[in-house]
């Protein structure tokens, strides 16, 4: 393979066609690239790369890949076919190739999550007190009372340092022109943080050289960063809290996840029947008897959390734990009730409440939004439901989702007759040209589309970790990026400088 | 430390000591096969039974397989997953333990057990089983002992440890108790101390690790007497069941604090009493009363001590009001210290 000459800043280096190296063939079918701004025409960020990747063989680039599919293996880092007796287990898909972020483009984002976190808290807080953004008819009080995650039960309660979402991976994608915009935020538990460390840790294994030439900022202080926060929202502001994890469990999908940032930690993981609560304190089952908790990670939902209180069928909460937290003993990251603001239909008002709260227009817009329960709205989905992506209000995980344009008449047709049934729950939004990223496949590369989940961490301060997860739909054409649905994952690197 | 994960270290030690244990017997009963005279060999080639029996599984077997041959035996005890003391079935449940519990053992000790049980699980494993049986065996048992090296070198030896540790030597004892068994393996009552029978006290000699430290104390002559002292009585043969109940028995004691010679709990008075019957015994008296009667009293009480350990440390019968809340010092249960 011919060495690349250096790149001259202000002179792209042609990358296709030119050269018979990965890139060759790589076709940008109209959409906005990541990598090149135009066939062949490298952006600033991504020059060094690109002529590291056109130096390699597809032998070499495969060895990489396999050095990490390996690493991941004996990591564990997998999930297992379900259906499958043999016990056969695989790897989340990961990319080899980074996701490069310049620090002006980081900037505007981060400044964007900054402003939507903080809105969402004062919504939060205002909601369970006195609802003035109800009353001033901001939002109209229906779409509260039918809120499938509001909780009554907590009005007027107060939540350790007025702080309700202290943990939110918010997805953000690109659209046909590059720009950022919000998909959805995941204010209950949003889970991926892990795979972000996994892959930069793997990614620095196997592209050693590729990572030193770039002043990447780093991502590893996220744990300590959770940690300081859990302690900060103790009970009672108690100097060194017991913090702990709590995980449906093993055969959860995320267990992973949930060992290993308790882990990274230093903290206890825990399942249900490991606490117990006694006069509204919370305590371990220890091998020295009852140890006393101060804080809880939870990484079950308020459905389950407490059978007393909630879904009395639940095997994987905590009898009493509600209560404990009802009397100001324990904490709760995050706090009770914050489904609500990642309910789809709540999402539509986000630009509202920044407008409301902190009289700001919103840094990163969201996607274009039609609410089937608003007559007009309904209208225009029911006309053009072919174009539209539908989704449901309260799922995620990328079911009860419709693509429009890539979907049969049957599923159309199904949609249809659910939105009617039920337009509350439905939300449409156009079908977007969501931007791509060259991937990895066998000897060459192509385009594939990516979002972006960043995550935010409130506590004393809010921290976001530099750049985020950046999830890739590996089937060709899909925009899906979920795990379960066929997606994978990159390395994500904001540059402490523009390339 | 959590009861669960204690629990969790408890059952991951036993089940890498059975899974390598496993593969020595195995391993030992081919090997026995090509150093018997004829008619003997093919009797075991066409009966695996006894290994089977010896394990304790004889029920489980039957239900799955027809024919106790070498194929059946070794698929069953190798590589069925259905089958939990099958050197997979161990594995597994071993690496789901350790699963449970990353966060307690050190990431190298993940992955020595994940890459072990991944590649049980392949074909190649399957496939290098049917080449080379001997080689396979070596690998099952060195990457076991790695395993056991890499504990003993990175994780912390505090309370994680100890139950880690009492669950390896309580499986262990009850595996050498086993091998001694003469109702069971190979060692059948009606051998007269003939060449047959000495090959096979061989064989338990090989099939406990043995043979080296056998050989340095009473030089080459095979003496069954002297095999079942060794592999019973021996207070430095790290296999031997006395050394297995005192290492059982000195590790409750360092999570409690409490002397020897005293108990504050029934598994301590269930260790400390088996341990002072183990030292005040000879194998003269249990020659004399019959090995497989002494190894099934023995094998009842590990079972007894196994579950105490349980009672006391996971799954307490006292009410949560009880049990020491908060510090205060109204515990029944003892205080770890940390």
């Amino acid at each position: 393979m011919p060495a690349t000459k250096p790149v001259k800043a202000g002179r792209p280096k042609r990358a296709t066609a030119a050269a018979p190296g990965p890139f060759a063939g790589y076709e940008l079918d109209g959409f906005f690239d990541e990598v090149f701004s135009a066939p062949g025409v490298v952006r600033p960020a991504y020059r060094k790369l690109v002529q590291r990747l056109n130096r390699m063989s597809p032998a070499q680039l495969n060895e990489r890949r396999q050095m990490a599919d390996v690493s991941f293996l004996n990591q564990g880092i997998t999930f297992t076919v379900y259906n499958d007796n043999q016990g056969t287990e695989r790897i989340f898909p990961f990319d080899l190739v980074p996701r490069i972020i310049p620090a002006a483009e980081w900037a505007h984002i981060e400044a964007g999550l900054v402003q939507r976190i903080t809105a969402l808290n004062l919504f939060l807080h205002d909601l369970y007190h006195q609802q003035n953004i109800l009353r001033d008819g901001v939002i109209p009080r229906h779409f509260i009372d039918e809120a499938k995650h509001f909780r009554k039960e907590f009005m007027g309660f107060n939540v350790p340092r007025n702080i309700y979402i202290h943990i939110c991976g918010t997805d953000l994608v690109r659209d046909g022109d590059g720009t950022y915009l919000v998909l959805e935020d995941n204010a209950r538990s949003p889970s991926g943080v892990s795979y972000l460390l996994e892959n930069r840790s793997t990614l620095k294994r196997v592209f050693p050289h590729v990572f030193e030439a770039y002043g990447v900022r780093p991502v590893e202080h996220y744990t300590e960063e959770l940690l300081n926060l859990l302690k900060y929202i103790a009970p009672h502001a108690k100097p060194n809290p017991t913090v702990a994890v709590l995980t449906p469990g093993i055969h959860n999908s995320a267990y992973f996840e949930h060992s290993f940032l308790a882990r990274q930690m230093g903290v206890e993981i825990v399942e249900g029947r490991d606490l117990i609560v006694q006069d509204d304190h919370v305590f371990m089952r220890t091998t020295r008897g009852l140890q006393p908790v101060d804080v809880v990670y939870r990484r079950i939902d308020d459905d389950f959390l407490d059978p007393l209180v909630f879904r009395p069928d639940s095997l994987l909460g905590v009898p009493g734990i509600v209560n404990a937290y009802r009397a100001g003993n324990i904490s709760l990251a995050n706090s009770i009730g914050t489904g609500v603001a990642d309910d789809k239909v709540m999402y539509y008002f986000v630009p509202h409440m920044i407008k409301y709260y902190l009289d700001q227009d919103p840094i990163l817009p969201n996607v274009p939004t039609y609410l089937a329960s608003e007559p007009t709205d309904l209208k225009y989905i029911m006309d053009h439901l072919p174009e539209l992506v539908v989704k449901a209000a309260n799922e995620a995980g990328g079911y009860g989702m419709l693509v429009g344009p890539h979907a049969t008449k049957t599923e159309v047709e199904k949609f249809r007759k659910l939105i009617k049934a039920d337009p509350r729950n439905y939300i449409a939004q156009p079908t977007l040209a969501l931007s791509r990223h060259p991937c990895f496949f066998d000897d060459h590369f192509e385009g594939r589309h990516i979002d972006l989940r960043p995550y935010i961490l409130y506590g004393e301060k809010i921290s976001i970790i530099p750049g985020g997860l950046t999830r890739v739909a590996l089937r060709k054409g899909s925009l899906v990026v979920n795990s379960s649905q066929g997606g994978g994952s990159k390395d994500t690197w904001v540059l402490e400088g523009e390339e | 430390m959590l009861s669960r994960v204690a629990e969790s270290l408890f059952w991951m030690g036993r089940q890498v000591e059975r899974a390598e244990n496993i593969a020595r017997i195995v391993d030992v009963n081919s090997q026995l096969l090509l150093d018997l005279p004829r008619p003997e060999s093919e009797r075991i080639a066409r009966n695996w039974l006894p290994v089977v029996a010896c394990l304790g599984d004889e029920t489980a077997f039957r239900e799955r397989y027809k024919k106790a041959d070498a194929g059946a035996v070794t698929e069953f005890l190798l590589f069925d997953r259905t089958h939990a003391n099958s050197i997979v079935g161990s594995l597994a449940a071993a690496r789901e333990n350790a699963r449970t519990v990353r966060e307690q053992i050190s990431p190298e000790m993940w992955e020595q057990i994940n890459r072990t049980y991944l590649w049980l699980m392949s074909k190649g494993a399957r496939q290098f089983f049917e080449r080379n049986a001997y080689d396979f065996f070596q690998r099952v048992k060195k990457s076991l002992q790695l395993f056991q090296g890499i504990t003993d070198s990175v994780m912390m030896h505090g309370v994680g440890w100890e139950f880690l540790q009492m669950g390896r030597h309580l499986e262990r004892a009850d595996k050498t108790s086993r091998l001694l068994d003469d109702e069971f393996f190979l060692v059948r009552k009606e051998n007269s101390p003939g060449g047959g029978a000495l090959v096979q006290w061989q064989a338990i000699l090989r099939a406990s690790n043995a043979r080296q430290s056998y050989q340095r104390i009473h030089a080459a002559v095979v003496d069954p007497m002297k095999v079942a002292d060794l592999l019973l009585l021996h207070d430095e043969f790290p296999r031997s069941v006395e050394f297995c109940v005192r290492a059982v028995d000195e590790a409750l004691r360092r999570l409690s604090g409490v002397a020897p010679g005293r108990f504050s709990n029934c598994a301590e008075k269930l260790s400390g009493r088996l341990l002072s019957e183990l030292s005040f015994s000879s194998i003269e008296e249990i020659w004399a009363r019959g090995l497989h009667e002494v190894m099934d009293e023995l094998q009842l009480k590990l079972n007894e001590l196994g579950a105490a350990i349980l009672e006391v440390y996971m799954h307490p019968s006292t009410t949560p009001t009880a049990v020491a809340a908060a510090g205060s010092a109204t515990a029944s249960l003892p205080q770890v210290p940390q």
